[in-house]
């Protein structure tokens, strides 16, 4: 039987239209960051990737994301199982209150930080008496990190645990397994590709956070800047060449973070082909 | 037997770790979501009313609205269209590239906004590959809110594509068949059995596309010129009132952004939840 769309003409049309729009949009901008990276060659390329102020940057980004990956898994995994496993009064609330740092943009989430914890703001000022300074360093990084990454754990997690239904912990839990037994035997492995994708997710936003983390870093090379900030401030000095050899590593990252969702979706068509 | 009753029946808590889960969501919520916005409301205390309404209401400012609610809903309208033919051609054809052009459809999440807003300027700036070519035909991208519109569908695409394409999957192959077997052409077909199955994800998907963009700033400040007046954004003009250590200026002026798309969200969110149930009470 036919079906909409199906003439020949129409899907030509369809399909032409759609890969020519893709490639102008979203295929050539990938192509210029590596083209504009190495338009000086490698060497220039290497010599812009390995000076001290770039490798700083670099350092200071993994490390950022590192420490907020744990922080987001953590909160993910207990408001899934929350909200997937339980109901109570202010459920649906708990999850509209998630997608917030979605919504919010991130130039205002770094300013309400800033307002809080900077040195005129009620907990900064009392922190600052103390010595202890937490914007314009690199714990302010950390802080607005987590406010735009914490979604994407949770996200990921809680329509799957809601399919999957809880009658297999249910069972395990009835058989006498402890709380954590039921959790790293029964639970962990139906949600693990989902936990991962949801990791890959937050590492990708973590690595490439610039509006929140502009507003909170100071931005002083060798010392609070990320490398987005960091190929902003070469661009901005008119060093095209050398933003673009910041840009292609977090292009790189980009690229590793769809080859991964790809992987994983192939695995789990296959899975399904299976069953 | 009577006890596996009770626990099917969902009135009582089999499973252990409500306490610890709802402790660590609550605190988690509190601290990093909820005590900082309420930062904001406490550096607007420090304004009266009178003040802060002279802020919100000062040309450049207005202006800078304009210019952000303008480029995004051009950037919203032209995703919707964008976007409902990707996810067709993604779902309803088989041809070589596919499963590329569906991986590469999540680009935008993925690269971050810096990345894609240096890009985005260079390559439409008058020497740069696309420039070269569009703008000795007199049409100017860079430094105009044109530019603005672009850096904001770029980014908000995948919204688009994401929440059309499951519902045209999960349509079952019936639908159109049947509307193909009494005889109408495709475009009738398309417009009176497709889209009403469509336009509840594709309005939900063009409204975070929306939102996604009013909030928009790495991708945007690098092609946008930055003018008074003409190619300023909002969010811009939060960060130049930080940067001249204005923070009761940059407060009120976030207020409203952080306003209206809280406003958005919620009402988002309400559409969906009305669509969803909808759904599923013509199954049941």
């Amino acid at each position: 039987m036919r079906r909409i769309g199906d003439a020949p003409l129409v899907r030509r049309l369809l399909i032409g239209a759609a890969l020519l729009l893709s490639a102008l949009f979203l295929l050539l901008p990938l192509v210029a960051i590596f083209a504009q990276a190495f338009s000086q060659g490698v060497m220039v390329f290497w010599e812009n990737v390995s000076n001290a102020f770039t490798l700083h940057a670099i350092g200071l980004t993994l490390v950022i994301a590192l420490m907020t990956i744990p922080i987001c898994l953590v909160f993910g995994v207990a408001l899934a199982w929350l909200v997937t496993r339980f109901s109570f009064p202010g459920r649906r609330i708990l999850q509209t209150l998630i997608d917030i740092p979605f919504a919010v943009s991130p130039v205002v989430a770094g300013l309400i930080y800033l307002l809080l914890y900077g040195r005129n703001g009620w907990i900064g000022g009392w922190l600052d008496s103390h010595d202890i300074q937490l914007m314009f360093a690199w714990p302010g990084i950390l802080m607005v990190t987590i406010f735009v990454t914490c979604p994407f754990v949770a996200r990921e997690l809680i329509p799957l645990m809601q399919a999957q239904g809880s009658r297999e912990e249910e069972a395990a839990v009835t058989l006498g397994a402890s709380g954590w037994t039921t959790f790293w035997r029964v639970t962990l492995p139906n949600i693990r590709w989902a936990l991962l994708y949801g990791i890959i997710l937050t590492n990708a936003r973590a690595v490439g956070e610039f509006g929140a983390v502009s507003v909170v870093s100071g931005a002083i090379r060798g010392q609070t800047n990320t490398l987005p900030l960091h190929l902003e401030q070469l661009y901005q000095d008119y060093n095209a060449v050398g933003a673009f050899a910041s840009a292609a590593l977090l292009a790189l990252i980009a690229l590793l973070t769809l080859a991964a969702k790809a992987g994983l979706e192939w695995r789990a068509s296959r899975r399904e082909a299976y069953t | 037997m009577s006890q596996l009753a009770f626990w099917r029946s969902g009135s009582t808590r089999v499973l252990p770790g409500f306490g610890l889960s709802m402790g660590i969501s609550v605190l988690f919520i509190s601290l990093v979501l909820l005590l900082p916005i309420t930062g904001l409301f406490g550096q607007l205390s420090e304004l009266s009313l009178a003040e802060y309404f002279a802020i919100i209401t000062e040309g450049r400012v207005v202006a800078s609205y304009m210019v952000t609610i303008g480029a995004a809903a051009v950037a919203a309208l032209v995703n919707a269209v964008f976007g409902l033919l990707l996810a067709w051609v993604l779902v309803r054809y088989e041809f070589p590239g596919k499963r590329l052009l569906d991986a590469l459809m999540d680009l935008p999440f993925a690269l971050p906004t810096a990345v894609a807003g240096i890009t985005l300027a260079t390559l439409y700036a008058g020497n740069g590959w696309v420039g070269n070519i569009i703008e000795p035909m007199g049409l100017q991208v860079a430094y105009t809110w044109v530019g603005i519109a672009l850096a904001m569908a770029f980014t908000s695409i995948p919204f688009v594509v994401r929440t059309v394409q499951p519902v045209l999957e999960d349509l079952p192959a019936e639908v159109d068949e049947a509307a193909m077997s009494l005889g109408a052409t495709d475009g009738v077909a398309f417009r009176r059995v497709i889209m009403p199955h469509l336009w509840p994800a594709l309005v939900t998907g063009t409204g975070l596309a929306f939102v996604r963009s009013l909030g928009e700033f790495g991708a945007i400040i690098f092609i946008a010129g930055n003018m008074p007046y003409e190619t300023e954004i909002t969010a811009l003009m939060i960060f130049v009132k930080l940067q001249e250590y204005d923070y009761a200026g940059a407060s009120a002026i976030a207020s409203v952004v952080l306003f209206v798309s809280l406003a958005l969200l919620l009402a988002i969110n309400i559409w969906q939840g009305r669509f969803v149930r909808r759904l599923h009470g013509g199954k049941g």
